[in-house]
């Protein structure tokens, strides 16, 4: 029988998100609208999986599970489905949940087809203080908005291509509106900067009391992340920063976030 | 003597003009007289009456040819018009066509706008009031209950009602993928021509929020206004109110181009972030088609519009093929558990 291991749930909640993405992408190539109950509850299941793999990953490593790039390819798939189980039932944005299957199917399967991500030791990374893992958790539930603000800007990019070049069919006939897309992005953004705000705010206080407990790259990116999602945000507000070039610049930007997740994760709060 | 067979006995659109079935149609007085009437023909087993503005028709179980005979008497002596008339425009079948013709007509395929909706609703309420009078049998029953099924599964399994096939409707649904909600929306149409006044009424039907009427001829402009229940804006503050409006409707005959690139990127300066959709249905046009590549500005002129209603009529001619071999599957399937029971002889 199989071992029923934190990894063994996680693979469900990949083999759910899976079968969301492959769901979508049948009733896309054949031109039908996929169920929205459906997904959501295909989605649900694989959030409830994901939430159990990592509640057993957290009792063995008796803290909040953040600490190697497995874990937070893991958590941060596991804040952008937490999201849109909010989002998808509040704003009903047809396609949002098939974009966030693909997003969650992607994170959780290449982190779990790397296990070299996931060694098996470890150090204690928060020095068992509780604001530390908070600030921590919060700092990825905002990376976790910040990839559901991907998405949606994906979706304006593709609902901007499709009205511009006058492709309306398949995919981009179910896509939501432009202006739909542009007010959920602006409200992520939002949220995103103030909670990444919020966590930098509460790991400030005990950075303050220790500058050498937090290495200087991990710092600067994390600092740099904050900044720039922050003008952004304040440039979209101003109108400066707008459609296509405001959602190519948030795409952007988490191509950044994700090529520098592995600079924040690490045993920089070990005392 | 023969056995029970189901029947279906009307006239709908195809055959009868609207003056015909302005006097075939049964209204709310004489629908109970006539459903009184036709049940007590003896023989009549089961009846249900369909009456819509577009059909009257009687589905129904009856254990001879002769009762629907009389059954098409009863109907035209109640209503007055002439039985050799109505026998030149009625349609009348039995079995498993009746099945599919009911079918047909859940499904929105009979209809005069291709896979309409309200016409299942029409369809039900035929059901529930033959039920009230207690002229639903086991046969209509099966019949009935199983096509409330059959043509939720032909909708959603076929494109029959997805895309509009005129210009006017396709220009509204581009509307809809910029802006989602059209409430909020602010028309300005330009000119007052019939298609110009075609596409903002459609706009206005789907519940747009705002229109604008500007023509050259101020008087012209106000009369539109009027009839459309708008309001008029003088043609030289055209440009300098541009930026008011989310939705511009051009069809002027006017020679030259009236909105041009430098008006809509100062329209754009304030309000960048808010989407600016043309439409251009004049000839020759009426917006420089430089303004599609302004960000957030988008432009379809006639043209375009044209071809998107064309490939929605080739998608629904698709769809109907599809639709209806889904129909003769089903239709034979339910059939086969009917036809012990109203099969004839």
């Amino acid at each position: 029988m199989l071992p029923l291991t934190d990894r063994t749930w996680l693979w469900f909640a990949a083999a759910c998100y899976l079968a969301g993405f492959a769901l979508g992408t049948i009733a896309v190539i054949r031109e039908r609208k996929l169920s929205r109950a459906v997904m959501y509850a295909i989605i649900s299941a694989g959030f409830v999986l994901q939430t159990l793999g990592l509640y057993v990953r957290g009792l063995e490593v008796k803290g909040c599970p953040l600490g190697n790039t497995f874990e937070l390819f893991q958590f941060l798939a596991w804040s952008a489905i937490a999201l849109y189980l909010v989002i998808g039932a509040t704003f009903r944005l047809s396609l949002l949940g098939y974009f966030t299957s693909v997003l969650a199917t992607a994170l959780t399967v290449v982190s779990l087809a790397f296990p070299s991500w996931d060694p098996p030791t470890r150090a204690s990374i928060f020095g068992g203080n509780a604001w530390i893992e908070f600030h921590a958790a919060l700092a990825l539930f905002s990376y976790g908005v910040f990839a559901l603000l991907t998405l949606t800007s994906l979706m304006y990019v593709l609902q901007v291509f499709s009205l511009k070049r006058q492709h309306l069919h398949g995919l981009f006939s179910f896509l939501p509106s432009i202006r739909e897309l542009d007010q959920i992005s602006l409200r992520l953004l939002a949220a995103g900067v103030i909670l990444l705000t919020a966590s930098l705010g509460v790991g400030a206080v005990y950075w303050l009391d220790d500058i050498g407990a937090v290495n200087a790259s991990k710092l600067a990116v994390t600092v740099a992340v904050w900044a720039a999602y922050a003008v952004v945000l304040v440039l979209r507000l101003r109108s400066v920063l707008v459609g296509q070039r405001l959602a190519g610049w948030l795409l952007a930007l988490f191509v950044i976030v994700l090529l520098t997740l592995p600079l924040v994760s690490g045993a920089d709060y070990a005392r | 003597m023969s056995s029970p067979v189901l029947f279906l006995l009307g006239a709908s659109h195809h055959t009868t003009p609207l003056e015909l079935r302005e006097k075939l149609a049964l209204t709310a007085e004489r629908l109970p007289a006539f459903h009184a009437a036709a049940t007590a023909l003896p023989g009549l087993r089961e009846l249900a009456v369909l009456n819509t503005c577009n059909r009257v028709e009687f589905y129904g179980v009856a254990d001879s040819p002769e009762i629907v005979r009389q059954l098409r008497e009863t109907f035209c002596a109640l209503q007055g018009f002439p039985a050799d008339a109505y026998a030149a425009i009625c349609h009348e079948t039995t079995g498993l066509a009746a099945i599919k013709h009911l079918l047909s007509v859940a499904s929105g395929l009979d209809s005069q706008m291709l896979g309409e909706t309200e016409i299942l609703g029409q369809v039900k309420d035929a059901y529930a009031n033959a039920q009230t009078r207690r002229s639903a049998g086991p046969v209509l029953n099966r019949v009935f209950q199983k096509t409330f099924q059959h043509a939720k599964y032909v909708r959603s399994h076929t494109a029959i009602n997805e895309g509009h096939i005129s210009v006017a409707n396709v220009a509204v649904d581009l509307a809809l993928k910029i802006f989602g909600d059209l409430a909020s929306t602010r028309i300005l149409l330009l000119g007052a021509g019939e298609i110009g006044e075609k596409t903002a009424k459609a706009f206005q039907s789907r519940g747009a929020g705002s229109l604008t009427v500007a023509s050259r001829t101020l008087g012209r402009a106000m009369e539109l206004a009027t009839t459309l229940n708008a309001t008029a804006l003088p043609w030289e503050h055209v440009a300098s109110h541009l930026a008011n409006y989310s939705i511009v409707v051009g069809s002027t005959a006017a020679p030259d181009v009236v909105v041009t690139l430098a008006d809509t990127a100062a329209a754009m300066k304030t309000r960048r972030a808010d989407p600016l959709f043309f439409i251009d249905l004049a000839l020759p046009r009426d917006i420089d088609p430089a303004v599609a590549k302004l960000e957030n500005v988008f432009l379809y002129n006639l043209d375009d519009l044209a071809k998107i209603a064309e490939e929605n009529r080739a998608a629904r001619a698709a769809a109907v093929v599809h639709a209806h071999a889904l129909i003769v599957e089903r239709a034979n399937a339910l059939w086969k558990q009917i036809e012990p029971q109203a099969g004839g002889a």
